[in-house]
């Protein structure tokens, strides 16, 4: 089952851009995370998570084949990533990050998943209950 | 570099135009931690005495905490402080959301306003740019309005807190707002904004914050989410928010209502938790990084209009709702969201509400006075009041001063009932049957404040614990209702809640994780070392807690003159008039026993017996003032 959101439980608390850049780049910065929470307000007073769903998007755009898929896993390997960010503007979520001269992206590593005090995230089609 | 925090201390000066950002240095940080440590030891040191409060030289002191902006249960506390226009004391307010954390990720730590911008104008930080712009097309409008345009017109990704049109009036109960529904709401800290001729202030933040184990902050952190989803306080405390404890309110008789006369009300079921989730709720809005959201976000409809609004939490419920005797959620709720556009507090809007219509009910205002007929329970004649208030059309002129300069001006004995201590109005819990809770109101630095110290719980429970909310009001000890706690017994735990509760103002969290839900303080000291590579126990930032509490009360004796024990003392409302009916129906708490609250108080604080801070204490505590 691939990672799975849902706006009725989810309260933008953003705590799953804090352990995705935490774990990835070792730091507190949740605009390195690769994933965006929006919230819409006053109307229609909703959450909105862009996540990476692995539609390999941005493997079909890769130059340099520098981005493989292993058993659904989108990967970028950074030594043949040359920073033409053809990746990030292919991505329709705009969850791939340009750091350090080269594209980092979600391995599906479902830190944001455990985390995640809604359950708004999860790898269960129903989500468990709050 | 220090772990932790963003390094930077970031000064706006709005007559000279000039941003000077200085390094934070590691003395302030080692000794006064952050938060509230900060503001009370920038506030001592730098704002010139006696200055007004509406002066440009008054500073306001932005303030984040070490564990700000980390991955651990609502560390997305901003804390803020000034000089009190309610007070004309030491005055902070803080609230939850995103700003304050977005400021640490721009790179700053604390963020020092002084001066006066010449026209009317916004603070843009992206990052290292730091701007004054013009905010002439702002100005006048609404809060929650004001952000949604701002964001609209500056990308959503800024965060935005805002002034509404009383904080531009200098009402002083003007709040800030943030995040459609998040509020720093007490001392009148949104009209010392408003003094300055600053609309909002919008921040990026991109920076991040360097952590010096993050390894272990991904273990401990992980850790702290996972062990509060099995507190029995996660599933019983959050679905419902603050909300959830208003029917104990009731049964306790602790629900101000119509003025605090009473005590409890015969329409809790109408206006509780319970109503607010089918009533309202579109969905759940928590603040940065929280695992339990207070924050409901819904829907009103009233005979006047619709709106979108966060709320009402508990303390908009009773002072909004019972206390101004209005029964129907949604109107409260629109009240909420009147309050918010308008940039009033509404904890202090209901109580200034409720006064005015009491005395209207006995005759002290007219018609004439007033403009139209109001009373308690009549929506429209808050929507009016409020309108006034914030424009200071009026009588609103009169009462955008608040109870205690509203009854000054009115006279004929009004006093007796302006529900306030120190010139803040007193939330959302009568006391007259608590004297731990009365005496935590009363000593509170700015006023009557809940933030400081709740231990009606324990009066109720009469338990000498600090237990977590949810437990003591969920307990069996509640089979009898009557309070349990002697006015003789409650200095110390008086005191342990008034180090503890804001002790999470100091790091930078919000306490309700521990204080409501019951998350150990051990978990505290534990991402503490693993965010700032520092040993910090619980005991010392309990011992830093108390230490604020001298220099606050320093703070006070140099700007408010005369200041001392009769500043302490409730509204004579509380030891002169029993409770009429309801389940403490005869309490009250006389006069007597006030003063031995204090007495034992002071001893229990040393400080003499006109509630003067010795010698020997601030020597103790290290404070050469």
């Amino acid at each position: 089952m691939p990672l799975q959101y849902s706006n009725e439980t989810c309260s933008g608390c953003k705590t799953c851009q804090l352990v995705c850049a935490l774990s990835k780049f070792r730091t507190s910065n949740p605009s390195r995370a690769f994933l965006n929470v929006k919230g819409k307000f006053p109307a229609p007073g909703k959450y909105y998570v862009e996540y990476c769903n692995q539609c390999g998007n941005c493997m079909d755009v890769c130059p340099t084949g520098a981005i493989e898929q292993t058993d659904g896993v989108y990967n970028i390997n950074s030594e043949l990533c040359i920073g033409c960010k053809l990746c990030i503007d292919a991505c329709p979520y705009d969850v791939i990050r340009f750091i350090d001269g080269i594209a980092h992206k979600c391995n599906d590593c479902g830190q944001c998943a455990e985390i995640c005090p809604r359950n708004a995230l999860s790898y269960s089609a129903e989500g468990a209950s709050v | 570099m220090i772990y932790g925090y963003a390094g930077t201390i970031l000064r706006i000066n709005l007559s000279t135009n000039k941003i000077v950002k200085t390094p934070l240095k590691k003395e302030l940080v080692e000794e006064y931690v952050g938060g509230r440590g900060f503001t009370a030891k920038i506030l001592y040191d730098e704002n010139p005495p006696n200055v007004h409060p509406f002066s440009p030289e008054n500073i306001f002191i932005v303030a984040m905490g070490p564990l700000s902006g980390h991955m651990l249960p609502s560390s997305g506390k901003t804390h803020f402080a000034t000089k009190s226009p309610a007070t004309g004391g030491y005055g902070d307010s803080n609230m939850g959301g995103h700003f304050g954390v977005t400021m640490k990720y721009a790179g700053y730590d604390v963020m020092i306003i002084d001066g006066k911008a010449e026209k009317h104008s916004y603070i843009l930080i992206n990052d290292d740019d730091v701007k004054i712009v013009d905010a002439e097309k702002y100005w006048g409008r609404g809060s929650a309005e004001v952000e949604e345009a701002m964001k609209k017109d500056l990308g959503e990704d800024y965060q935005i807190l805002t002034i509404g049109p009383a904080g531009e009036n200098l009402v002083n109960f003007a709040c800030i707002s943030h995040d459609f529904g998040r509020q720093a709401g007490r001392i009148g800290i949104g009209a010392v904004l408003g003094s300055k001729n600053i609309k909002a202030i919008a921040v990026k933040g991109t920076k991040g914050i360097p952590v010096f184990d993050p390894e272990l902050l991904l273990e401990k952190g992980k850790k702290m989410y996972g062990d509060l989803r099995k507190k029995p306080g996660f599933t019983g405390w959050t679905p419902q928010g603050t909300a959830g404890i208003t029917d104990w309110c009731n049964n306790v008789g602790a629900l101000p209502t119509r003025n605090f006369q009473k005590s409890n009300c015969d329409y809790a079921e109408k206006i509780n938790g319970e109503a607010v989730l089918k009533e309202l709720k579109i969905t759940d809005k928590g603040c940065f990084s929280c695992p339990t959201p207070c924050g409901k976000y819904g829907h009103a409809k009233t005979k006047i209009g619709d709106a979108y609004v966060e709320g009402p939490e508990y303390e908009t419920l009773s002072l909004l709702g019972s206390n101004c005797d209005i029964s129907n959620i949604h109107d409260i709720a629109y009240l909420n969201y009147i309050c918010d556009e308008l940039g009033l507090d509404t904890c202090s809007a209901g109580v200034v509400l409720s006064f005015a219509f009491e005395c209207f009910e006995k005759g002290l205002l007219t018609k004439e006075d007033v403009g139209m007929e109001v009373s308690f329970g009549d929506f429209e004649s808050a929507v009016y009041l409020l309108r006034q208030i914030a424009e200071r059309k009026g009588i609103g002129n009169v009462l955008a001063e608040g109870v205690r300069g509203a009854a000054a001006t009115i006279g004929k004995g009004s006093d007796q009932f302006a529900i306030h201590v120190k010139g803040l109005e007193w939330t959302g819990y009568e006391s007259r049957n608590a004297p731990g809770m009365m005496l935590g109101y009363m000593t509170a630095d700015i006023g009557a404040h809940h933030g400081r110290c709740w231990v009606l719980g324990n009066d109720v429970a009469g338990s000498a614990v600090v237990g977590n909310v949810n437990d003591l009001i969920s307990g069996e000890q509640n089979a009898n209702f009557l309070p349990k706690a002697k006015h003789e017994n409650v200095v110390p735990i008086v005191l342990k809640s008034q180090h503890i509760r804001p002790a999470f103002d100091i790091i930078g969290t919000c306490r309700l994780q521990f204080m409501e839900i019951g998350l150990e303080t051990s978990y505290y000291e534990e991402v503490f070392y693993a965010i700032t590579g520092r040993k910090f126990s619980w005991v010392e930032l309990e011992r830093l807690s108390e230490k604020l509490w001298h220099l606050n009360r320093m703070y006070n004796v140099r700007e408010i003159e005369g200041f001392g024990r009769k500043f302490d003392y409730p509204p004579k409302r509380f030891y002169t008039e029993p409770i009429p009916d309801g389940p403490n129906k005869g309490h009250f708490i006389e006069l007597e026993a006030i003063e031995e609250m204090l007495d034992h108080y002071y001893d229990g604080r040393g400080w003499d017996c006109n509630g003067i801070p010795t010698s020997d204490t601030l020597v103790k505590f290290g404070l050469n003032l």
